[in-house]
C-alpha cells in the first residue's frame, strides 16, 4: 500500500513558495556539508572559509567578480533562448566562436584607435557567436530539428576547431613550439576600471538591457508568447521562424560577447580553455534565476562566490576543487527538486492523512 | 431477488486543495445494468470514476466491489478487481497492432503466445459482438474501431465492470448506435456498465438508472424509465432552467460579409479536410455549423482566420479575397474579424500571462515603434472585466487560473472589443456550465443585433437550433445542407450530418 499521496496544488501563496525555496537551499547546504564531512573535513570550517575566500579581501573579491562577469553575460544569452523554450545548451561553443571572431580582428587588424578596435572585436564576436546559434535556430525553425542535441554537438565542433587553430594555423611563431595563439596587442585588451576590466560595466548594462528587452519590447513579448505556445503565437500573427532566429542570434551574440570579454581581458589571446564551462554553468544560473534578468545578476554573483570559494579552499585546505563543482550540482538538484513541491502536494496516506504538507 | 451490487460507493469525499471535488457521494451500480453518471462539467463525475479506477484515492468513504470493501492504491488494484475504464482520450500505441496493444502491460511472461492470444481475442469479440482485426495497426483504425479495441483491451484483462468516460463525444451517429449495441450486449452478459456523460438524449436511450451529481454531491439516483428530461436538467443545474434562447429574426436586407467560394483544404495527413465548400455569411445573423466532430469545423475556422493554407478556393471578406493572408496580414490590414478558437488556452490566449498581456497579444502588431505599450490595454482590460462581469482578483491575474467561463469571457471580450464585422466562434461553450453558456449566447446575440455576422461551430444540436438563424451541416469535409432551424427537425439535421442529401433547403 502506498503511504505517500501526491496531488496537484491548486494555489500557492508567495510566502509559502519562498519558504519552500529557502528550505531547498538550506537542505542543499546540509547535503553538501554531509559530503564534505564524509570526505573528512569539517563543514563548519569549510563554508565560512569559502565565503572568506571569495569576498574576504579586495583581491579575492576581484577574482570573484572576474568569474561573475562571464557568467552573467552568458546567463543573459541563455535566458533569451530559454524564454522561448529553445533549449540552447550550446553556450560553450558560442563563447568559443565569439572569442574566435574577436581574436581574428585582434590578430589581423592594425592601426585602429583602441575604442574602435574593441568595438569591432565585440561586433565580430557577436556575429560569430550569433552564427553558431543561428545554425540550430534555422534548422529548428524550418525543419523542426531538435535544438538540444544540435546545440550540444556544435559545442564540440567549436572546441575542436579552436583547438585546431591553436595547434595549427594560428600557433604563434614566438611561442617556441607551445600550442599557443599570439598574445593580443595592448589595443585589443579591454581597459580596467576600479581594478577590474570593464566587463563588469558591460555585464551590468546588459542586465538592464535584457530586462528591458524581454519586458518592454514587442520582440521580447513575441519571444515569451512563442515560448508559452506556438499555436497562440501563430494565432496572434507572429512570424515564429523569425522570432526563433532573432532570439537565437541574440542569445548566441551575447554568448559570443562573453568570448570576446574573456579573450580580450582575461586570456589576452585565443585559447580553447577560455570558455571555462561558463556555457554550462550559465544554464544552471539562468534557470535558478527563473529566467529573470535582474535575478540573473544576483544568482551569478552567488555562483561566482561558490566558484571562487571552491578555488580558495582547494589552496588553503587542500580540498579538491571538485567539491565546489559538486556543491553546484547539489544546489541545483535541490532547487529543481523543490519545483516539484511547489506544484504538487505530498500527503501521507492512511492514518497520517491529517498530517498534511510534508514539504 | 435483488441483483448483486457490482459497485457500492458510500460517503466518498475528495478534496483538491480547497476545492471539494466530491463530498459525501453515494453510488450503487448493479450487475447487469447500464448506469449513467450525469452532471455538468466540474460536477465531480470524472473524479469519482478516477477513484474507482485507482487513479485517485478518496479522502474518506468506502468503496465496495461485489460486496467486498476495497482500498485501491493504483490502477493495478482496480484492474485486478475487474474494473476497466475507457478514457475519453484513447490510451493506445499507434504503431502497434490491436493484439500488441491488448497485451501491453498485462505482464504475462516474456514471450507471447500469439496464436492463443488471437483465439482469446476472437472469443471475447464473439461473446460481446465486438469486431476488431487483431493484426490491424492502430494508426489505420477509425475512431470507432479504436474505441472497440479499448473495450476489448479491458475485457481481455477480465473486466466485469466497465466505465466509459464520455464515450460518444467523438463518434458518428452510426458508431454511437454500434457502441450502444455493444453496451447492451455487455449488460445482457451480466456486466455492470457506467457511462459518464452530459448528453441527456443518450442517457435516456441507453441507461437503466441515472445518478446525478452537482458540485461534487449526489443529487439522487433515478430510474430512467420514470424520469423526464426536464427533471434531469433541474437536478443537474439545481434550478429550473429556461432553456429558451431568444432569437430575433435578421433584419432585411441582408448584406453579405463573408463569402467562401469552392474552398478545399488538406489536413496534416494530406487528406482533404474540406472539399469544395461554398457558403455566405450575412450581417446580423448567426450561422451555425453542425456536424460530427472532425468533419472540417476546425479547418474552416482556421482557414478563414488565415491559420491554415487552402488548396484552392477563395474567401471574400466584404468583396475582397483574403485567402492566403496570414493572421498578421489580417490584423495589420485592419480586417475586422474576430476568432474564438476551440483551444482557448492553447491558441486563443497565453495561460500564464495576465489579462492585459493577453489583450496586447492582438493589439501590439499595430502599435508603432519597437516598444510595447501596456497603458491602453490596461484601460481596455478594466473595461472588459467590468462589461463582461469577469470574476478575477485583478487584471494582472494569470488567465489560466480563472474558471473556464471567465477564461472564455476574456477571449470573447478581446475579440468583441475590436468591433469585428465577422466573428468566428468554435465551440464557444465547450466545458462551460449552463449559466456561463447562456451568458455567452447572450453576448453572441448582442453582436448579432449590432450587425455582426457570427459563424457558430456547435456540438449540441438543440442549442444550434435555438440560437442560429441558419444551420450549415458538415459531413466529412462537405456541406450537406444549409437549413432553417424553424423548418427542419433534429432528425433531419442528423441525417445530413451522416451524409444524407435530402432536405437541403438553403
Amino acid at each position: 500500500m502506498n503511504l505517500i499521496q501526491i496531488s496537484k496544488r491548486e494555489d500557492l501563496s508567495k510566502g509559502k513558495e519562498r519558504i519552500i525555496r529557502i528550505i531547498a537551499v538550506l537542505l542543499s547546504l546540509l547535503a553538501a556539508g554531509l559530503v564534505i564531512a564524509i570526505l573528512g573535513y569539517n563543514p563548519v570550517e569549510v563554508f565560512p572559509s569559502m565565503v572568506k575566500g571569495a569576498i574576504g579581501t579586495e583581491i579575492r573579491l576581484q577574482q570573484t567578480i572576474l568569474k561573475a562577469i562571464p557568467l552573467i553575460v552568458t546567463s543573459l544569452g541563455i535566458l533569451v533562448a530559454f524564454k522561448m523554450k529553445f533549449w540552447n545548451i550550446g553556450g560553450e561553443g558560442q563563447i568559443l566562436m565569439g572569442a574566435l571572431g574577436a581574436s581574428y580582428i585582434a590578430l589581423n587588424v592594425e592601426g585602429l584607435p583602441k575604442p574602435l578596435m574593441l568595438l569591432l572585436m565585440a561586433v565580430a564576436a557577436m556575429i560569430t557567436g550569433g552564427i553558431w546559434a543561428f545554425i540550430p535556430a534555422f534548422f529548428k525553425a524550418k525543419l523542426g530539428v531538435n535544438e538540444t542535441i544540435f546545440t550540444l554537438m556544435l559545442n564540440y565542433i567549436a572546441i575542436k576547431f579552436v583547438t585546431y587553430l591553436q595547434y595549427g594555423p594560428w600557433k604563434s611563431p614566438e611561442s617556441q613550439g607551445f600550442p599557443k595563439v599570439a598574445t593580443f596587442r595592448e589595443d585589443a585588451v579591454l581597459p580596467s576600471l576600479f581594478g577590474i576590466h570593464i566587463g563588469w560595466l558591460i555585464a551590468l548594462f546588459l542586465v538592464v538591457l535584457v530586462y528591458f528587452f524581454i519586458n518592454h519590447t514587442k520582440k521580447g513579448f513575441e519571444i515569451c508568447v512563442v515560448g508559452e505556445s506556438t499555436e497562440t503565437a501563430r494565432y496572434a500573427g507572429m512570424n515564429i521562424s523569425a522570432v526563433i532566429i532573432i532570439s537565437m542570434l541574440l542569445s548566441g551574440g551575447l554568448c559570443g560577447l562573453t568570448g570576446m570579454i574573456q579573450a580580450s581581458a582575461v586570456e589576452k589571446t585565443l585559447s580553447v580553455s577560455l570558455s571555462g564551462g561558463y556555457g554550462f554553468t550559465a544554464i544552471i544560473t539562468a534557470w535558478l534565476a527563473k529566467l529573470n534578468a535582474i535575478a540573473v545578476l544576483f544568482v551569478c554573483i552567488a555562483f561566482a562566490i561558490l566558484l571562487q570559494g571552491g578555488t580558495y579552499i582547494q589552496i588553503s585546505m587542500q580540498i579538491p576543487a571538485a567539491v565546489a563543482d559538486m556543491m553546484q550540482g547539489i544546489i541545483l538538484f535541490f532547487v529543481l527538486g523543490s519545483e516539484f513541491f511547489l506544484q504538487y502536494k505530498v500527503t501521507l496516506a492512511g492514518k497520517f492523512r491529517k498530517a498534511k504538507e510534508v514539504a | 431477488m435483488e441483483p448483486i451490487k457490482a459497485i457500492e460507493m458510500k460517503g466518498i469525499s475528495k478534496e483538491f486543495g480547497s476545492i471539494k471535488a466530491n463530498e459525501d457521494v453515494e453510488l450503487t451500480v448493479f450487475n447487469g445494468e447500464v448506469h449513467a453518471l450525469l452532471g455538468e462539467n466540474g460536477a465531480g463525475k470524472s473524479t469519482l470514476m478516477n477513484m474507482l479506477s485507482g487513479i485517485y484515492r478518496q479522502d474518506s468513504g468506502t468503496v465496495l466491489i461485489n460486496g467486498k470493501e476495497v482500498n485501491f492504491t493504483s490502477p493495478k488494484d482496480s484492474i485486478a478487481m475487474g474494473i476497466g475504464m475507457i478514457h475519453q482520450h484513447f490510451k493506445l500505441v499507434d504503431v502497434m497492432t490491436a493484439k500488441e496493444n491488448i497485451i501491453l502491460g498485462s505482464n504475462k511472461g516474456v514471450f507471447t503466445k500469439t496464436k492463443e492470444l488471437t483465439k482469446e481475442i476472437r472469443a471475447i469479440s464473439d461473446q460481446y459482438g465486438l469486431d476488431v482485426d487483431p493484426d490491424k495497426k492502430v494508426y489505420n483504425m477509425s475512431v470507432g474501431e479504436k474505441q472497440t479495441l479499448e473495450i476489448i483491451k479491458v475485457l481481455y484483462r477480465g473486466a466485469k465492470i466497465l466505465i466509459l468516460d464520455e464515450p460518444t463525444a467523438v463518434l458518428t451517429p452510426q458508431e454511437i448506435k454500434r457502441l450502444f449495441r455493444i453496451i447492451a450486449n455487455m449488460r445482457d452478459q451480466g456486466c455492470a456498465v457506467v457511462i459518464i456523460t452530459h448528453k441527456l438524449n443518450e442517457v435516456m436511450e441507453i441507461s437503466d438508472r441515472i445518478t446525478v451529481l452537482r458540485r461534487g454531491r449526489t443529487i439522487g439516483t433515478v430510474k430512467t424509465k420514470e424520469v423526464e428530461v426536464g427533471a434531469l436538467i433541474e437536478m443537474m443545474v439545481g434550478k429550473k432552467v429556461d432553456l429558451a434562447i431568444k432569437k430575433e429574426k435578421t433584419k432585411e436586407p441582408k448584406k453579405e460579409l463573408l463569402q467562401v467560394d469552392n474552398l478545399s483544404v488538406r489536413n496534416n495527413d494530406q487528406k482533404l479536410a474540406l472539399e469544395e465548400i461554398s457558403f455566405s455569411l450575412y450581417a446580423g445573423e448567426i450561422l451555425g455549423v453542425a456536424g460530427v466532430a472532425g468533419s472540417g469545423q476546425k479547418e474552416i475556422c482556421e482557414t478563414i482566420a488565415g491559420l491554415t493554407r487552402a488548396e484552392k478556393g477563395r474567401v471574400f471578406f466584404e468583396g475582397e479575397n483574403i485567402l492566403g493572408k496570414t493572421p498578421r496580414d489580417i490584423i495589420r490590414l485592419g480586417i475586422r474579424m474576430g476568432f474564438i478558437p476551440e483551444d482557448r488556452l492553447g491558441m486563443g490566449l497565453v495561460g500564464s500571462m495576465d489579462i492585459v498581456q493577453n489583450l496586447i497579444l492582438k493589439d501590439y502588431q499595430n502599435q508603432p515603434g519597437i516598444l510595447l505599450k501596456r497603458g491602453p490595454c490596461e484601460v481596455k482590460a478594466k473595461q472588459i472585466v467590468e462589461r463582461l462581469d469577469i470574476k478575477t482578483p485583478s487584471i494582472l491575474h494569470p488567465v489560466k487560473k480563472l474558471s473556464g467561463g471567465n477564461i472564455q469571457k476574456v477571449l470573447l471580450g478581446r475579440e468583441i472589443d475590436s468591433n469585428p464585422k465577422v466573428l468566428i466562434t468554435a465551440y464557444p461553450v465547450r466545458g462551460l456550465d449552463i449559466g456561463a453558456s447562456y451568458k455567452i449566447y447572450d453576448l453572441l446575440n448582442d453582436q448579432k443585433s449590432k450587425g455582426v455576422g457570427v459563424l457558430f461551430i456547435g456540438e449540441d444540436l438543440d442549442v444550434l437550433m435555438d440560437l442560429c438563424d441558419r444551420i450549415m451541416v458538415f459531413c466529412v469535409g462537405k456541406v450537406t445542407g444549409v437549413v432553417d432551424p424553424d423548418e427542419v427537425t433534429k432528425e433531419e439535421i442528423g441525417l445530413l450530418m451522416t451524409g444524407g442529401k435530402e432536405g437541403s433547403l438553403s
